[in-house]
């Protein structure tokens, strides 16, 4: 299975306006992008689940050179880390002059035709 | 054996063609899709690690004025003219906190070693590998579980467990620096220096060539250059030349014990290695 595969719930998921993750069945530990084992205990049982969306910004970067020409576009922008409420961290886009700690609720945004997560302030 | 390593990273590709090069290395699905790229990923480990210790730019800045100012020694190196830091934080911004000069350059370049189990005859004296590690914790920065444990740790510890020696006993540190955040974040990881207090440790003059551990004396990845593999095989280089005794008009006090470090990915792989002096 690629990882593609593998994350496709997640993937799925963003494009119907829904954030997912992976908790594992055995220990209940929240997982970090697409497993196929639980980093805490190595159960292969890890279920898929809906997100609330609601969590804290654990760290921030505003970028200046993008990588690609859709990026290019949208220069400066936001990326952020957050630590979603159900233990999960995941990465996305959020408002200029977001701060580490700030309370943020997702939602969905497209950028040439791909979900992307957005962070807002709560 | 002969480890070579040569890449025409600056010459063999456009800037954009780098870039983009640069930008695949997240997660394809968490982090890749957002225009996240390696500097935006150091940069997210640098804005916690700045805020968590409650340190300055300022304080960052002070690693590519040291290896700036290291480089000038070496004639080899690709960036030589003097920086302050000041002219670090005034550099163009790529990702918030880092700017231009926190990065390293995009370099053309080539490093070869030679491993023998006899000592060397050249002139000189012979070095020693004398142990090994790694460690691999992550793979992306999503998926770093804690950021004061990243895996430089567990992998020099047993680089240390096969020499057997530590820390205390190395007077030479070669240490990986794609980024002014790379070395604070693995000096301290390493033990070298308090959390929070490499910045302060380097104003003290430790990493200079007259400090108890002089850091990267050819200017490291920020300066000397880094052409990809053959980037962090200049910091073995330099090692081995100071152990031996053979840097020429860079070589600074007789060392006896360097410690390597280096990673791969964005803090993901971590290896280190024990270089010592034989009489």
């Amino acid at each position: 299975m690629s990882t593609s595969q593998l994350s496709k719930p997640f993937t799925e998921g963003l494009a119907q306006g829904v954030l997912r993750y992976q908790r594992c069945e055995r220990c209940g530990a929240a997982q970090r992008l697409a497993r196929y084992a639980c980093t805490a205990c190595g159960e292969t049982a890890l279920g898929w689940h809906d997100a609330r969306g609601t969590g804290r910004v654990f760290s921030v970067t505003e970028v200046k050179r993008a990588p690609t020409d859709a990026f290019k576009a949208m220069v400066p922008y936001t990326l952020v880390l957050v630590d979603l409420d159900e233990g999960a961290r995941l990465m996305g886009h959020a408002p200029a002059g977001l701060a580490i700690g700030d309370r943020v609720h997702a939602s969905v945004i497209t950028l040439d035709g791909q979900p992307l997560i957005r962070f807002d302030p709560v | 054996m002969l480890v070579l390593a040569g890449e025409n990273r600056a010459s063999g590709q456009s800037r954009d063609g780098a870039i983009q090069t640069l930008a695949q290395v997240g997660d394809a699905d968490f982090e890749v899709p957002n225009g996240a790229s390696v500097p935006a990923y150091y940069a997210l480990l640098a804005s916690r690690y700045l805020h968590e210790h409650g340190l300055s730019e300022a304080d960052l800045a002070e690693f590519a004025v040291l290896m700036r100012h290291h480089a000038a020694s070496h004639p080899d190196a690709q960036l030589t003219a003097p920086i302050t830091v000041a002219d670090v934080l005034a550099s163009k911004p790529i990702a918030s906190p880092l700017k231009l000069l926190d990065c390293c350059p995009i370099s053309d370049g080539a490093v070869a070693l030679v491993v023998s189990s006899q000592p060397s005859r050249h002139d000189g004296h012979a070095v020693a590998l004398t142990g090994a590690g790694q460690a691999h914790h992550h793979q992306h920065v999503s998926a770093i579980a804690d950021t004061l444990d990243m895996g430089a740790s567990a992998s020099a510890q047993r680089a240390f467990a096969e020499a057997g020696t530590g820390l205390a006993d190395v007077d030479y540190l070669a240490i990986y620096d794609s980024f002014t955040i790379t070395l604070a974040a693995l000096l301290e990881e390493l033990g070298v220096c308090p959390r929070g207090g490499s910045a302060e440790h380097l104003r003290s003059g430790a990493f200079g060539v007259t400090g108890a551990t002089p850091l990267n004396t050819h200017g490291g990845l920020m300066s000397f250059g880094h052409s990809g593999v053959g980037g962090g095989m200049a910091h073995i280089a330099e090692a081995y030349r100071q152990l031996a005794g053979r840097a020429g008009a860079r070589q600074i006090a007789p060392r006896r014990r360097a410690l390597l470090h280096a990673d791969g990915g964005v803090l993901s792989a971590h290896v280190s290695l024990i270089l010592e002096q034989r009489a």
